[in-house]
């Protein structure tokens, strides 16, 4: 019933469309971790202010996760018809919960000697967050964003169901066609996309955070 | 009875662990295995339960060999403590203790009476007996070790720095607890630490152990004070090896010698000529039921009607029969009259123990 | 807006939705089905595995990087993928859910095991545990919260998952979206999304109790640690 399971011919005629395809993808990837990011943080820090803000927000992020995807993109059609904004409000959404958790957790890893030593020598709280805690955070709020950007990839291909997804748009064409190449070019740039974008963060962790390279 | 035949543990990386060691543990006694880190130690006792294997020579434990019957059935006629204790998180107290007869196979009733009365001897009330190890404090936690060791009342355990993850406070009061226990239980236990004090204080016999897995002595505290092998030894025995071996002697285990006793009421030249007779300067003084209260020197007396005329000068402590002579000697060096007076447990004057009599005892 | 949610009102209250194939009951159990199924062999293939690799400690480093490798893969293009070979059916559709679910699954029961204090081991096995006795009275228990958590993530997942069911024209709660997006009727859709996740979270709830009831009360705290982490580690679809 299928055809021979990849043609290449596909894949040349076709490169066109299947750069705009990534390129969608990448832009509906980064625009929702970054969103996420700017709210996450100041949601973090407010946590860290005043720890009793952080069960409920972890509570609300948690259970805006444990709602299937597409529920949640199909949810905001009435609000936002079937643009790109029903995409990119549930996938910041999703990225609410790792990212909050992860900024939380890396402030607090901080060891409370070094805190201690800083605010001994005079740091005021602001200086001392932008200088010495945040920076100490950096692994952890990294390997967040790192999850983040991950599971944002995968789901970007669920809101081809809903008029936008990326490369989820090539999976759709495979499957509708019946016709596998589509769909392997899909998996195979999403794989691609998912580990450039996880080592491109780690890449930027380490130019951030130069006092954890091994001498030598 | 545990007896090492020529054992022997070399690890893949070429360390050796043990080093042909023979040595037994007689039944009924605490043998502390004691050395620098390094020095296979914890390996040998382990060896002993096979949580490692010898690679040569044999271990006989209550005359059978014991890589003749399989491990698990091995370890369950033996009790095991280590220092992090490993209690189990999901059970509670009484179910930790209870392991061993549930692995056995012991009726529900037997094990809770059991388990009781182990709480009693290892000092546990009752009420912790629902709760679960997270809310316990180090040194309950380590006795709940003790406790669960004992359940099924091996003939044999091996405990390994079984007290050292607390503080010194608790620490001194748990092995004051495990002696006593033991004067009760006569168990033969093999003993890991790497504190020689401790060792002292709790085996009957000691085996040092230098890097490498070699036995460099095993003897009492008594013959390893008086007589050490070799430098090591020394080394590790530490200084201040005299004060140690005096600590080991109860004062009841030398003859008191006699000094010139007068009452306050008795005339001051009767005093004198006492001491003049002795050779001493300085007189004893009790009261009617010969109760020390002090001593007069002879300068004083000198003059004086009574002997309570003169000042009496009293004394910081005294030695009962059941302390150390380490113990008198710290109450020698306290008065200028260079003798520790021993007394009963009212205060009355059993005689003195001299520095001559120290020497004598090191001999 | 007032408009949308009077149709929604609307649809639920109107009883054709609630009888025949096509009815509320009839696609939720149908959704339910498949999940559960998907659950049960989930679990049947990942406990084992879990289990040796956790007692064991060989082959965990593999099995973790796979897992990891597994997350880069997204869940909906692997499930169109299983449907364009396998075709269209249950099988299929379990699948791609089982496939889904086993390698967190078998990372978190791993983990769990890992977890467990090494002086915990180390004094079961020297009091006269058999191996097989260290892993049903000590490991087991002691890893639960870790384990449970994988369980109840990966249930979770399979139950949004399923939603995809209704891509091959299968049954489930899904069908309202793919029917509903299909005829442009938006008010199915949005029934079909308000079932899906209310569904997926009466899971999420229902589970976390159980986890509450299995796991012993010496070990409550870690539970909920343990929760947290396994979470954010795994992907819905």
């Amino acid at each position: 019933m299928a055809q021979s399971v990849f043609e290449w011919s596909w894949v040349v005629e076709n490169r066109g469309d299947i750069w705009a395809q990534l390129a969608e993808h990448i832009v509906l990837t980064a625009v929702p971790v970054g969103l996420g990011f700017l709210m996450a943080f100041p949601m973090a820090l407010a946590s860290i202010r005043w720890p009793r803000l952080y069960s409920p927000f972890l509570g609300v992020a948690g259970v805006l996760f444990s709602i299937p995807t597409l529920a949640l993109f199909v949810v905001m059609i009435p609000f936002t018809g079937l643009s790109k904004a029903t995409a990119i409000v549930p996938l910041t959404l999703y990225t609410l919960l790792i990212l909050l958790r992860n900024t939380v957790e890396g402030l607090k890893g901080v060891p409370s000697h070094v805190r201690e030593a800083a605010e001994a020598m005079g740091y005021t709280r602001t200086r001392q967050l932008f200088r010495i805690e945040l920076p100490l955070a950096v692994p952890v709020i990294v390997a967040g964003l790192r999850i983040a950007t991950v599971n944002t990839i995968a789901y970007v291909a669920i809101t081809a169901l809903i008029g936008q997804g990326g490369l989820g748009n090539l999976f759709m064409d495979g499957f509708l066609r019946q016709f596998p190449t589509p769909l392997i070019v899909g998996l195979v740039l999403s794989v691609m996309l998912a580990v450039a974008a996880d080592l491109g963060l780690l890449g930027v962790q380490r130019v951030l955070t130069p006092w954890r390279r091994n001498p030598g | 009875m545990i007896t090492f035949e020529s054992v022997t543990k070399r690890f893949a990386d070429g360390t050796v662990a043990a080093d042909d060691l023979s040595f037994e543990v007689p039944e009924g006694e605490l043998v502390v295995l004691v050395g620098p880190s390094g020095c296979g130690k914890t390996t040998t006792l382990r060896m002993v339960n096979r949580m490692i294997e010898p690679t040569e020579g044999r271990i006989n434990v209550n005359g059978q060999d014991a890589a003749s019957v399989p491990a698990p059935t091995l370890r369950r006629d033996i009790g095991y403590v280590i220092q992090q204790v490993g209690l189990f998180p999901h059970l509670t107290i009484a179910d930790n203790i209870a392991t061993v007869p549930s692995l056995i196979g012991w009726d529900k009733e037997r094990t809770r009476k059991r388990v009781e009365e182990l709480m009693n001897t290892v000092g546990l009330s009752q009420e912790v007996a629902g709760r679960y190890p997270r809310q316990l404090s180090g040194g309950q936690q380590q006795r709940v070790g003790v406790a669960r060791a004992l359940a099924a009342d091996p003939p044999i355990m091996l405990m390994d720095e079984p007290f050292g993850a607390v503080d010194p406070i608790v620490r001194d009061l748990l092995q004051e607890e495990f002696l006593r226990l033991q004067r009760e239980l006569k168990k033969t236990i093999l003993f890991v630490t790497h504190d020689i004090d401790e060792a002292m204080k709790m085996g009957d016999r000691i085996a040092i152990f230098n890097v490498g897995g070699v036995l460099e002595q095993y003897a009492t505290p008594t013959d390893l004070l008086a007589t050490p092998a070799n430098d090591f030894v020394v080394d590790f025995l530490g200084a201040e090896r005299n004060l140690k071996r005096l600590a080991l002697i109860p004062v009841s285990a030398v003859e008191p010698e006699t000094r010139p006793l007068v009452s306050s009421d008795d005339a001051a030249d009767r005093a004198l000529e006492a001491a003049r007779e002795s050779g001493t300067d300085w007189v004893l003084v009790s009261d009617a039921e010969k109760r020390v209260q002090g001593w007069v020197s002879a300068d004083d007396l000198d003059g004086q009607g009574t002997v309570g005329d003169a000042e009496v000068h009293p004394f910081g402590h005294f030695v009962t029969q059941d302390e150390s002579l380490r113990a008198a000697l710290d109450a020698m060096v306290e008065s200028p009259l260079g003798v520790a007076v021993r007394v009963d447990g009212d205060g009355r004057y059993e005689g003195v123990v001299t520095h001559n009599t120290l020497t004598g005892e090191l001999k | 807006m007032i408009e949308v949610v009077t149709n929604l009102v609307a649809w639920f209250a109107d009883p054709i939705n609630w009888q025949g194939p096509t009815g509320v009951p009839t696609r939720i159990l149908e959704h339910i089905w498949y999940s559960v199924l998907a659950i049960v062999l989930a679990v049947a293939i990942a406990q084992p595995v879990g289990i040796l690799i956790g007692h064991t400690g060989r082959g965990g480093a593999l099995a973790i990087n796979l897992s990891n490798a597994a997350r880069a893969v997204p869940t909906f293009g692997v499930i169109l993928l299983t449907f364009l070979v396998a075709g269209i059916g249950l099988v299929p559709v379990l699948v791609a859910l089982v496939v889904l679910a086993v390698p967190s699954m078998i990372t978190n029961t791993y983990a769990g095991f890992r977890a467990v204090d090494r002086d915990v081991r180390d004094s079961a096995e020297g009091m006269g545990m058999t191996g097989w006795q260290v892993v049903r009275r000590v490991e087991i228990p002691v890893a639960m919260p870790l384990i449970m958590a994988g369980v109840r993530i990966s249930a979770v997942q399979i139950v949004a998952t399923a939603t995809f069911a209704a891509v091959v024209s299968l049954g489930g709660l899904g069908r309202y979206i793919i029917d509903g997006l299909a005829q442009q009727d938006l008010t199915q859709v949005l029934a079909g999304a308000i079932l899906v996740a209310a569904l997926s979270l009466l899971t999420e709830l229902g589970l976390s109790r159980l986890q509450t009831a299995i796991v012993s009360d010496g070990l409550q705290e870690e539970s909920q640690e343990a929760s947290m982490e396994a979470k954010l580690e795994g992907t819905t679809g």
